[in-house]
C-alpha cells in the first residue's frame, strides 16, 4: 500500500519495534524483582506471595482471551446478521443509509 | 438572590438556540456550563422549590454533597462535550444534548421521586434523538429498541413510586434498601429494577452496547456521560449497602471483557467496557461503606472524564476515516499523532496507571472490597481490572493507531475536537496527580492515601504483565484477530428470537384460519350438494309421486284425526 516516497514512520522500522520490546520486557524483569527488595503490606491471603500480581495479571488475560476466543465458536454471526430482518422493515418506512 | 434550579439555565439554551445560528449559537454553547457551574456553587449545599401534587410535598431543588458532585461533574462534561461538537451543524443534535444534559442535572437535584421520574422520562425521550441524529437505518432500530427499554424503566418506576407513595405517604427521595415488606417491597423492588435497567444491569444491559455505537460521533460522548451516571447516583441515594449489588456489580465488571475482546466495532468495545467500569461503582454502591461509597462517586467522576475521551477518539477516527471497526482500521499513528497521544491518555487512565485518574478512585472500591471480607469478589475485580487493561487500554489505541498499516492517511480532527480532547486529557492528570482536588468534594471525609508503595508497585505488574500476555499473544499469533462480525448477547433474545418467535405465531394463526375457512367452506359445499341431491332428478324431493299413494297418504292422516278424536 505504501508508496517509497513517503515518510519512514516510527514503527515502520523493525529496528524500532526491537528496542520498544527490549525496554519492555526489562520493565517487567525490574518489577517482578522488586517483589524481593520491597516489602509490601498485604491484606489477602495470596497477596503475600512473591509474584502474585504479574502471575495473576499474566494468567488472567491469557485465559480472557482463550475464552473470548472460544466465546466466538458459538456467538459470532455475520455482520449483517440482525441487518438481513430488521432493515428490509426499516427501508420500507423511508430510512436513511449510513451518512 | 434568585435562586436558579441547575437545569433550568440548559432547557433555556436549548430554546435560545432554535433562534439562533452560527457563531452567536456557538458562543451561548460554550458559556452555558460555565455560567451554570457558577451558578451551582453559588447555590451549594440546600433545597428550594418546593410544590405540591395532591397531599404529596415535591421539591425541586435539593442539594447535598453526592448530588453536587454530580452537578458539577455533569456540567464540566457537558462542557467538554459542547466544545467537541462545535463543528457540528445540526440544530437537532444541538438542542436535543442541551435538554438531555439538563434533564440529567434535574435528575440528580431532584428531591422527590416525582420530580425523579418526570426527569428520568425525559433522559429518555431527549437522548434517543441523539442515537436517531445518525439519520441511519440501523440508528433508526436501535433507537427504537433503546427508546422502548427506558420507556420500561420509566414505567417500573412509576410504578414503584405509586406503591411506595401509598405505603409511606411521602414521596422524598432518600435511602429505600430492599427489606420492606408488603406494597412498599414491591414498589422498592420495582424501583430498584427501574434503577437497573438506566445502569445497564446484566440481563438489560444491551441497549446500551446496541445504541451507544450507532450515535454520532459527537452524540455518543454526551450519551456516555449522564444516562448511567444519573441512575449510578439513584442507586447510591436510595441503595447503599444493598448486598445484591456486590454481586450485580461484580458480574458487571466482569462479563462484558468477554464481549470487549472479541467485539469489532470499537465504540462497541468502549461500550461494554462502560459497562465494566459501572460494576465497579456499583460493587462500591453495594458495600455500602463510607470509602466504598467515595470510591464509587470518585470512579463515576473519573469515568465520564477518561470514558468521554476514548469515546472522542474514537469518535475523532470515525469523523475523518469514516470507519470504526478494528479491522478496518490501522496505522493511524502516522497521520493522527495528537489524537493518538490523547487516546492513550484515555487508556492509561482507564487502565489506572498510577498517575492517571482511574488509578485514585478504582483501589478505593477495592479495597473496601478486601476490607469488608469480600475476598472473591476483589479477585474478580483485579481480574476485571487486568481484563480493562487488556481491551481498553491496548486494545482500543493498538488497532484504531498502530497494527497493520490500513493506508488510510486521515488528517487530525477539527481543532475544537482536539481542544476538547485535551482538556478531558489534562483532566485525568490531574485527577490522577493531585486526588486531593476530588477527594475534597466527595460525601464523606476521607483519610485515603492511594499512592504508596506497595500500591504502586502491585498495580505496575498487574499492568505490565497484562500487556505482557498480550505480546506474546500477539507474537505467537494467538491473538483473536479483529474480525467484522455480530456477536450474539442478551438482545438476540428482542432481536432474533421474539421477531420470529412472533412472525411464527402469525403465521401458525393465519393457517389455522385458512384451515378453518377451508373446512368451513368444504362443509357448506357438501350441505348444499346434498340438499341441491335431493332436488335432482331421482332425487327424494324431484320424484313424482303416484295418485293412489295420495290417497294413502290422507286416508293415514285421516286415521290419526280419528285417533286423536277419541284421545281428546
Amino acid at each position: 500500500m505504501r508508496m517509497n516516497s513517503e515518510k519512514q514512520y516510527f514503527f515502520d522500522n523493525p529496528e524500532n519495534i526491537r528496542v520498544v520490546l527490549r525496554i519492555f520486557y526489562a520493565i517487567c524483569i525490574l518489577l517482578v524483582s522488586l517483589d524481593f527488595v520491597v516489602h509490601r503490606h498485604t491484606e489477602f491471603r495470596w497477596e503475600g506471595l512473591p509474584g502474585f500480581y504479574p502471575v495473576y495479571g499474566f494468567v488472567g488475560c491469557v485465559i480472557l482471551v482463550f475464552v473470548a476466543k472460544w466465546m466466538r465458536t458459538f456467538l459470532m454471526r455475520p455482520p449483517d446478521y440482525y441487518d438481513r430482518t430488521e432493515l428490509r422493515e426499516d427501508a420500507a418506512r423511508g430510512g436513511r443509509g449510513d451518512g | 438572590m434568585v435562586e436558579i434550579a441547575p437545569f433550568a439555565p440548559f432547557f433555556v439554551a436549548a430554546a435560545l438556540a432554535l433562534l439562533l445560528r452560527g457563531w452567536p449559537r456557538g458562543l451561548l454553547l460554550v458559556l452555558l456550563p460555565l455560567a451554570g457551574l457558577a451558578n451551582l456553587w453559588l447555590l451549594g449545599e440546600g433545597s428550594f422549590g418546593t410544590w405540591s401534587v395532591l397531599d404529596f410535598q415535591l421539591l425541586l431543588f435539593r442539594a447535598d454533597r453526592l448530588s453536587l458532585l454530580f452537578g458539577y461533574l455533569f456540567h464540566v462534561a457537558a462542557l467538554i462535550a459542547i466544545i467537541y461538537s462545535l463543528h457540528v451543524r445540526d440544530t437537532l443534535q444541538q438542542v436535543a444534548s442541551l435538554l438531555y444534559a439538563g434533564s440529567a442535572l434535574g435528575a440528580v437535584f431532584a428531591g422527590d421521586l416525582l420530580t425523579l421520574f418526570i426527569f428520568w422520562e425525559l433522559l429518555a425521550l431527549t437522548s434517543v434523538f441523539l442515537v436517531w441524529a445518525r439519520r441511519s437505518g440501523r440508528a433508526y432500530m436501535a433507537g427504537l429498541r433503546y427508546f422502548t427499554l427506558h420507556i420500561l424503566s420509566g414505567l417500573l418506576l412509576l410504578g414503584g413510586i405509586i406503591l411506595h407513595g401509598q405505603a409511606h405517604g411521602s414521596l422524598a427521595f432518600g435511602h429505600m434498601g430492599l427489606e420492606q415488606n408488603g406494597f412498599a417491597g414491591v414498589g422498592s423492588w420495582m424501583i430498584f429494577l427501574a434503577f437497573g435497567i438506566k445502569c445497564a444491569f446484566p440481563f438489560v444491559h444491551n441497549w446500551l452496547t446496541d445504541a451507544y455505537p450507532e450515535s454520532t460521533p459527537t452524540g455518543t460522548v454526551f450519551l456516555s456521560a449522564f444516562t448511567t451516571k444519573v441512575a449510578v447516583y439513584a442507586l447510591a441515594r436510595a441503595y447503599p449497602g444493598t448486598e445484591l449489588l456486590v454481586y450485580i456489580g461484580a458480574t458487571m465488571a466482569c462479563f462484558p471483557i468477554f464481549y470487549a475482546v472479541i467485539e469489532n466495532d470499537l465504540r462497541r468495545v468502549l461500550a461494554y467496557s462502560l459497562i465494566n467500569q459501572l460494576g465497579f461503582m456499583v460493587v462500591g454502591i453495594g458495600i455500602g461503606t463510607s470509602l466504598a461509597i467515595n470510591g464509587a462517586v470518585a470512579h463515576a467522576f473519573n469515568d465520564v472524564i477518561f470514558k468521554g475521551l476514548l469515546f472522542m477518539s474514537m469518535g475523532a477516527v470515525l469523523k475523518m476515516t469514516g470507519r470504526i471497526n478494528g479491522s478496518e482500521l490501522g496505522g493511524l499513528y502516522k497521520t493522527m499523532p495528537k489524537t493518538t497521544v490523547l487516546c492513550i491518555i484515555g487508556a492509561a487512565s482507564i487502565s489506572a496507571f498510577p498517575l492517571f485518574s482511574g488509578f485514585v478512585s478504582k483501589s478505593m472500591v477495592m479495597s473496601a472490597a478486601i476490607g469488608n471480607g469480600h475476598d472473591w469478589v476483589w479477585l474478580i475485580l483485579l481480574f476485571a481490572s487486568a481484563g480493562v487493561f487488556h481491551h481498553a487500554g491496548i486494545k482500543i489505541p493498538y488497532f484504531a493507531f498502530f497494527a497493520h498499516d490500513s493506508g488510510l492517511r486521515a488528517e487530525e480532527p477539527p481543532v475544537n475536537m482536539l481542544l476538547a480532547m485535551s482538556i478531558a486529557a489534562a483532566l485525568c492528570l490531574a485527577v490522577g496527580i493531585y486526588p486531593q482536588a476530588l477527594y475534597q468534594l466527595l460525601p464523606y471525609e476521607t483519610a485515603y492515601t492511594p499512592y504508596d508503595v506497595t500500591h504502586v508497585l502491585t498495580q505496575l505488574q498487574l499492568l505490565f504483565f497484562s500487556a505482557l500476555a498480550f505480546v506474546w499473544l500477539n507474537l505467537r499469533r494467538l491473538y483473536p484477530p479483529e474480525l467484522p462480525s455480530v456477536n450474539l448477547d442478551v438482545e438476540w433474545l428482542y432481536r432474533r428470537l421474539l421477531p420470529e418467535a412472533a412472525r411464527g405465531l402469525v403465521a401458525g394463526v393465519f393457517r389455522l384460519d385458512a384451515r378453518l375457512r377451508g373446512a368451513a367452506l368444504k362443509g357448506i359445499g357438501y350441505l348444499m350438494e346434498t340438499v341441491a341431491g335431493h332436488h335432482k332428478p331421482d332425487g327424494i324431493m324431484a320424484r313424482s309421486w303416484l295418485t293412489g299413494s295420495m290417497a294413502a297418504g290422507v286416508v293415514v292422516l285421516l286415521g290419526i284425526y280419528l285417533a286423536l278424536g277419541f284421545a281428546a
